[in-house]
């Protein structure tokens, strides 16, 4: 089994606030991230297989690259997570949050069981990572 | 499994010598880290920490709480300091070797962050220079 990572990057702004709380309990729960603010976020794709025989690659990077592009950069690179997308209607886009909105929008786009783990980087110093059960069980 | 990274510095200074040690035998087995006036590094720190989300904040750990565990358990006693002298090494016979700093610091962090809510310490790594860093903890 061998492991290759595709990174990009994509800038985005957001407010971490539940739509449900006051503005006054969300500041005390986010602190300044409850106002508007934006990141640089680096996203790192790693992806697992057996390189096929005949071509030695894991899968096409091609075509991870316009899967990437179509489900990660055209809905989120210079957007409002808040305001144009979908998913914080209920919760807010903490890291940990927008990262399980992309591993579940990257399970349903790439080859099945081809996921491996996938690193979201808002900060130089902060990041946040979800790794991926291994098939058939087991988990890493 | 959803894991939060964050990352920290602080600057210190040690000397590679078992005290019981003679000072061949120490230069022997550490080369110039045994210079018995001591050097120092500027030493990178990541945290990881992983955990169910809190439903409340969507988040595996409060970040400022993170901060301030750190803070007070590792940068306040161990920033400007030389390192061998610490209570934390010396009454422990360890050398503060990068992988005792690790060790080190996963145990001074470890009940701190179990002990602010659900999240567990997972891993510590020590960057002592751009070319070694060390790992304490689960690799995955």
């Amino acid at each position: 089994m061998v492991r290759l990572t595709r990174a990009i990057e994509f800038s985005t702004s957001l407010r971490c606030a539940r739509p449900d709380l006051s503005a006054a309990e969300n500041e005390r729960l986010y602190g300044p991230d409850a106002r508007q603010h934006g990141h640089n976020y680096r996203l790192e794709v790693t992806l697992r297989g057996d390189p096929d025989a005949r071509t030695g690659m894991v899968i096409d990077l091609k075509e991870v690259q316009e899967i990437l592009d179509r489900e990660i950069m055209e809905r989120f690179d210079h957007r409002d997570l808040n305001r144009d997308t979908p998913y914080f209607e209920k919760q807010a886009p903490t890291h940990e949050h927008f990262a399980r909105v992309i591993e579940r929008i990257l399970l349903a786009a790439l080859p099945a069981g081809s996921l491996d783990r996938i690193r979201l980087q808002p900060e130089a110093d902060t990041w946040v990572e979800i790794v991926l059960p291994a098939a058939g069980g087991g988990g890493a | 499994m959803i894991s939060l990274t964050r990352c920290y510095r602080f600057p210190a200074a040690h000397v590679l010598a078992i005290p019981t040690a003679s000072d061949a035998e120490n230069l022997r087995l550490y080369g110039k880290c045994a210079n018995p006036g001591g050097h120092g590094h500027d030493y990178g720190v990541e945290i990881t920490v992983a955990g169910p989300l809190d439903l409340r904040t969507g988040r595996v750990i409060d970040p400022a709480r993170l901060d301030a565990i750190f803070e007070e358990r590792v940068a306040g006693r161990l920033s400007h300091r030389m390192l061998n002298e610490l209570p934390l090494f010396a009454d422990r016979d360890l050398v503060p070797t990068a992988e005792n700093i690790a060790r080190v610091v996963f145990e001074e962090l470890a009940g701190p962050v179990a002990a602010s809510g659900l999240a567990r310490l997972r891993r510590v790594r020590v960057l002592e220079t751009r070319r070694n860093s060390f790992v304490y903890g689960e690799m995955e």
